[in-house]
This record gives structure tokens, sequence and C-alpha cells, in this order.
């Protein structure tokens, strides 16, 4: 048990480790509970490395296969880092044809980062999603919780610059 | 038990309530393909689509897999609508699969070259040439490869990994295009918990999961005139072996299988049923002392490597129950490079050993850092049972026309308790009747000990041993049903002196190198290949009683359990525990 918590302490401080702890007996023994402690653990740690992935697949008595199978399945889980802010461009039919392709490239350029990565500074993750049921506006450029509308690949600096 | 009436392919047919549309017409000789299903291991996915089955009054086609009978049912497998979808089905699976057929390891067996052609299929209309090769082929496990090409995405092996081995190394992982097969954050198959037993290649339908080869370094020792190669072969060899020129499950073949040895050229052959025997003087005398001195018991057998490699990482708090022995391909390893150089005087380092096993871990543990006490590697290559076939193949001999022909002296000598090694329930059976007539002096009286034969996942028995009292015993295979008894000893629970514990279901005749397919109906007939060689064939039925060993004993060893056998014949186990659960769903 000791060898785990070291390698947690690594990666996150004490107070998230016991948050950790916290999420992980909130849901121990019942079925079902591995999504729920993923969940919760995303949101707490932000993201999902070997050494969280572990610890739940030994307190939730699972095979450590199996974890990874459901992490690696839902998008809302990661295993790197997430940014301070998220940035996703929609690259659903409507929004790719009215150049929803132009603004993720432009994105990736001034990040200098791929899909699903984060910038080295830790302020921005760039993700690419399909389609937000808000074809009207498109191509649709969403930060954190702000959607942004009909944008231009000239304007997402401007865009970028509001977030620090 | 209710029964449901309905018609397939205008056949008017009766099955039990529950059964799928797959299982009503496979327990009727009406063929519908499938390359996910796996009734026996309660696998149905519904993955591979390949079972598209028209059923009046559904709307659009069904997968005959996963969809159970009703009454009145009207099914239809072969119209017109169910044969194009079919075909379109496999030419896409196809078109995401690397065309090497004629070079690859399951040429012959695979099922989806078996079911292109049941479909008909003439052209794959898609690009399917380009398959990087980087990245995508994981050599790194002494055991198994998986080349993740070839994967169709059935999960079989994910299955028989997790819910019946509990070992639960593969997964599916990713998502939609991107879903693979792997262990656990896509490490190498050599740095997850895998214990190499194999049973995934058993059940893969296609090339993506075979044994690493090691044929070509066998030819290389053969054609070396400076090596004297020697070559032993598990019982469960010359149980199967013939299956993989056609001959019928549980042809006993070890006439053929000796004869074919020395035609390519292995000087000489012995057999891994001698240092059977010779595990059983050394292991029985383990139990006894254990049972007189107070040792840990339960004693658990130590023939399994996959099992070994389970025990070291899932129960590592109960190595000591292990029996000390080495499996009998290392004390054989060991012996040949000692007292066969010894006797032969051949110089221990132009000895090459070599294996044949049906088993996959069995490369594994020759590779073992303590498998090196004879001062050299113990045994040099290990082959599975597939692998001799197509050096059979290769070598251009008609092996179901060989003449049969015997062991070399004097390690090739063996009795009928060697053999049922092979078996679930076999080794138990070797030791007590061993065990009974040393502790009375006199024999069983009957040798066949029933009640640890047969697949039944747990066996138990209690045999009343002379003075010991009343012995109660447990052999399990299949390392799910393992799980069963090492948690009883885990809670104290178990009361048992000695059990035996085979990693594959059905024991060593079913290991993860047998000829493919393996399943229930063919484990049946392999086992009763081998009891059929110990009831009838072969006229010593106990271990003590073989000649050779002996002799060896007398000459060599001197006693069971002395010095010398400490040094060559018994082992220690390595705890790999701090690793990770891996548990079946309860």
């Amino acid at each position: 048990m000791k060898a785990e918590e070291n390698e947690l302490l690594k990666d996150f401080t004490p107070e998230q480790v016991t948050r950790l702890n916290e999420i992980i007996n909130k849901h121990k023994g019942k079925p079902g509970g591995l999504i729920p402690v993923l969940e919760e653990a995303q949101v707490a740690l932000e993201y999902l490395p070997i050494s969280v992935q572990k610890k739940i697949a030994l307190e939730l008595n699972l095979p450590l296969s199996r974890i990874y199978g459901v992490v690696t399945f839902y998008s809302f889980f990661t295993m790197t880092p997430r940014g301070k802010h998220t940035v996703r461009v929609c690259l659903g039919t409507a929004c790719y044809v009215r150049g929803g392709k132009a603004i993720a490239d432009t994105l990736k350029k001034e990040f200098g980062i791929q899909d699903g990565e984060t910038t080295p500074d830790r302020m921005f993750t760039l993700e690419t999603i399909r389609c937000l049921g808000a074809c009207g506006l498109g191509p649709v450029l969403v930060v954190n919780e702000d959607v942004h509308g009909r944008v231009k690949p000239s304007k997402v600096r401007e865009i970028l610059s509001q977030y620090t | 038990m209710s029964t449901v009436k309905l018609t397939i392919d205008n056949r008017k047919i009766e099955v039990e309530a529950g059964t799928t549309i797959l299982e009503a017409a496979q327990k009727n000789g009406i063929k519908i393909p499938t390359l996910c299903a796996w009734t026996e291991i309660n696998h149905t996915p519904g993955a591979c689509r390949v079972c598209m089955t028209e059923v009046e009054g559904q709307r659009s086609l069904i997968a005959a897999c996963v969809f159970p009978v009703s009454e009145g049912m009207v099914v239809r497998t072969n119209t017109e609508k169910v044969r194009h979808a079919r075909k379109m089905i496999v030419e896409l699976l196809l078109a995401n699969h690397p065309q090497e057929c004629n070079f690859c390891v399951r040429n012959g067996s695979c099922d989806l070259q078996k079911v292109a052609e049941f479909v008909g299929l003439k052209e794959v209309r898609f690009d399917y040439t380009q398959f990087p090769k980087e990245g995508m082929i994981d050599r790194s496990s002494p055991s198994i490869v998986r080349d993740s090409r070839k994967c169709i995405e059935c999960h079989r092996c994910v299955t028989v990994c997790e819910q019946i081995q509990t070992v639960s190394v593969l997964t599916p992982a990713h998502r939609g295009s991107d879903v693979r097969v792997v262990p656990a954050f896509d490490l190498p198959l050599v740095e997850s918990n895998c214990i190499a037993c194999g049973q995934c290649i058993l059940v893969c339908p296609v090339g993506a999961l075979y044994e690493k080869d090691d044929v070509d370094l066998v030819w290389k020792a053969l054609q070396d005139p400076t090596k004297h190669v020697i070559v032993q072969e598990a019982p469960a060899i010359r149980a199967a072996l013939g299956e993989e020129f056609g001959m019928p499950p549980g042809s006993l073949v070890t006439g053929k299988m000796i004869a074919a040895l020395r035609r390519l050229g292995f000087d000489k052959v012995f057999d891994t049923n001698f240092t059977a025997d010779l595990t059983i003087i050394e292991e029985g005398n383990e139990l006894l002392k254990r049972v007189k001195e107070g040792g840990t018991l339960p004693m658990i057998t130590s023939c399994s490597p996959g099992w070994i490699k389970f025990c070291e990482h899932f129960y590592p708090d109960l190595l000591d129950h292990l029996s000390t022995c080495k499996s009998p391909q290392q004390m054989f390893g060991a012996l040949a490079k000692t007292y066969y150089a010894e006797l032969s005087g051949i110089d221990p380092k132009d000895i090459v050993s070599v294996s044949i096993m049906p088993c996959t871990a069995k490369k594994f543990e020759a590779q073992r850092p303590e498998m090196n006490s004879s001062g050299f590697r113990d045994v040099d290559y290990v082959l599975t049972t597939r692998e001799l076939g197509r050096m059979i193949k290769e070598g251009g001999l008609d092996f179901v026309n060989l003449p049969d022909e015997d062991y070399d002296a004097p390690m090739g000598e063996y009795t009928g308790a060697g053999t049922i090694f092979g078996a679930t329930g076999g080794v138990m059976e070797a030791a007590l009747r061993t065990v009974y007539a040393v502790v009375t002096g006199e024999n069983l009286p009957s040798l066949d000990i029933t009640p640890v034969r047969g697949l039944e996942g747990v066996k138990e028995a209690t045999v009343k041993v002379g003075a010991l009292g009343d012995v109660k015993i447990a052999v399990a295979h299949g390392l799910g049903n393992a799980r069963k008894i090492m948690d009883k000893i885990r809670e104290g629970k178990a009361d048992y002196a000695f059990i035996e514990i085979m990693c594959c279901p059905g024991g060593c005749i079913s290991g993860g190198g047998e000829p493919i397919p393996t399943n229930n109906e063919i484990r049946v007939l392999r086992s009763a290949a081998l009891y059929k060689d110990d009831g009838n064939v072969q006229k010593k039925r106990q271990s003590h009683e073989n000649e050779s060993v002996k002799k060896l004993y007398d000459n060599f060893l001197k006693e069971p359990l002395g010095h010398k056998s400490h040094k060559l014949l018994h082992t220690k186990y390595v705890k790999r525990g701090d690793e990770l659960p891996h548990r079946k769903d309860d």
C-alpha cells in the first residue's frame, strides 16, 4: 500500500491523494462503482495517470486491464494532465464544411501541439469534437464553457487572449 | 426442461428454450459461419456479424449467436439477402486484414480463411495492402507473439484470459477504429502479468496470437556436427501430434513420434515421462516429509509453469505451499547435462537439450534464471506440439505412415504413472499410487483412481493411506478453478494434504501449444489416449517400478531429497505479487 501512495505523491499533492481515497471509499464495494470513481477522480485530479489507475484497480479489486479499457474508451477521461483551459473545435459535418478544419489547423500551429495534447505551459488542451448541436453557428470553437460561433482563423488568437 | 419448436431452412427442429439460433443450428447439423462466438466459454459478443440470418417477422438481419429461439420461429440461413450480407461483412473484415496467408502461422487452421471460403468470397474490392508492422507486432514475450494487424476484434482471447484463467491481462482499449486488444497501458506482454499459458492462442480465430517460433534454432542445432542434440517429449504430445497430420483426435502416436524425431536428426530420443516418474519419487517423498515433520500443508504440485507464474503473481503469500520439485521438463534438462553427460562421456557444453511441450509457458520456464543448475542452461529450446508438426512437415516426413519405434535408453523408460501427467488429475493419481506403496508396502487395491479423472473444475477425494490414515486431496485445472482452492487456503479453510493444480483447462493435453482446434470434445479424446497408454499399453503403472529411475538413484542421485536432488531437481520461487489484482467479477 505504501508503494502506491508514494507513486501517487509523485503526481499529486497529499490533499489530492486524500480526496482520491475519499472518492474510492464512497463507491467501494458497490456494483458498477468503477465509472463514478473514475469520473470523480478525473474531476478532482484533472487526469488519470497510471498511478491513479493502479490505485483504483487495487482498491476496487478489478483488473488493471479493465480500468485501462474504460479510461481509453470514454473521451471524458484523460491520462495526461489537462491544461487550465480546454479548447474544443467542432469538426462535425456542418462546422467542417464551414471551415472548422482551418480553425483546428490554426490552433495546432498556434499551440504547437496535436489533437488531445496540452501545451507545455499547461494553459491549453486542444480537442476536436463532432457536433455540439450548434450547427447554425458553425464553425464553432468552445473554450471551457464559452461557445464562440462563426469563428475565422484570423480571430483565433484574439479569442484565446481572453483566457489567461 | 421446456423446449421450443422452430424451423431453420425448412427443417423443423426442437431445442431447449433459451438456446440461441446459432446453437440450435449447430446442434442440428446446420452450419452458420461465425468468427467470434465460442460457446464453451460463454463468449458470444455478437461482434463479428458473420452469423447473419433472416428471421420471419424481423425487420433486419439477425445475428444468430445472440438471438434466442422462440416457439414457431422461422429462420433462414442461406437466402440471397443473408448470403450477400455476410459476404460483404467478410470482405470488409479482409479489407482490414493483412493478406499474408501464404506465410501465416495459421495458414490452413485459420477460421477467417475458412469463413471466406464458406461465404464464397471471390475478391476484396478495397485497398488492403497498407499494414504498418511498426508497433503492431509484440514479440517481447518468450512464449507468445501478438500481431495486432491480424486481430479481428472477436475478443475471445480477452474472455479466456479474464473469465477462464482469471489473469485478465488482455483488454480491448481505445475507441472506434482505434480499438485494439492490448495489455493495460499498451505495455509489451512481457511487462504485464501474462502467465504465458497460451489459452488465448487456442481460441484466436486468426494469426493474431501464436507461439514464439523456435523451429529454426532447433534445425540449426541439428545441422551442427559438433552438437549432440537430445530431445524429450511431454506426455500430451503423443496424444495430440497426430491431429497435425489429419489423424483423429485421441490417436496415440508415441511410436511414430519417436520415428519422426530420429529422422529429423535428433541423436537421442528420450522422454519427459522418465522424469515424470522421477518427479513422483521426489514429490511423493517431499509430501511424506512434510506430513511427518510438520511442514507446510497442503502441498501443491509444481509441474505446470503457467500455474507457477500465476501463483507468484497472485498468491505470493502462499509460495511455501508449492512443492520445491522442478517440473519434469526441467528435471530432465538438469540431468541431461550432468547424469547423461557422465554416462555417455559427452562434454555437457556440446549437448543441446530440446523439449517438445504442449505448452507455451514452458518456453518461459526454460529461460528462468533458476533453471541453470547443470552449470548450463538446462533446457536449450522448447518447441510446442504445433512447432514439431511444422518441423516434421518441413522435414518431408509422411508422419501417418511412419513405423513405430522405441525410445532410447536410459532416459526413455517410463511407466503409466508418468504418461497420465498430461491429463488433469494425472499427477495426483500417479503420486497416490506411489505414496500408498511407500507407506503401506503394498499396491493400492485399484490403481485406477477415477474420482480425480475427468473435466470437472475442482475434484476432491479422500484416500486411506495405511498409517497416514485418511488423506484428503484436491485437483483443479484452469486457473479460475485454482483460485477457488487458493482462496480457501488463504482463508485457512483448506484441510487437504495434497493438491494438484494445472494451469490449462483439461491439463496439458489442452495446453497453449497443442493442435488447433482444441475444445472440450477433443480434450476428452486426448485424455482417453493417455489413460489408454497407462491402462493398456504400459506394463508398469507405478513410478517407483521404473528400473531406469531406480538406476539413476543407485548410481547418481543416491537418495530422494538428497544432496544431488536438492541441487538439480528442486528450485525456488519468486514473489511477483507487488503487482496488481486481476480477478474476474464475482
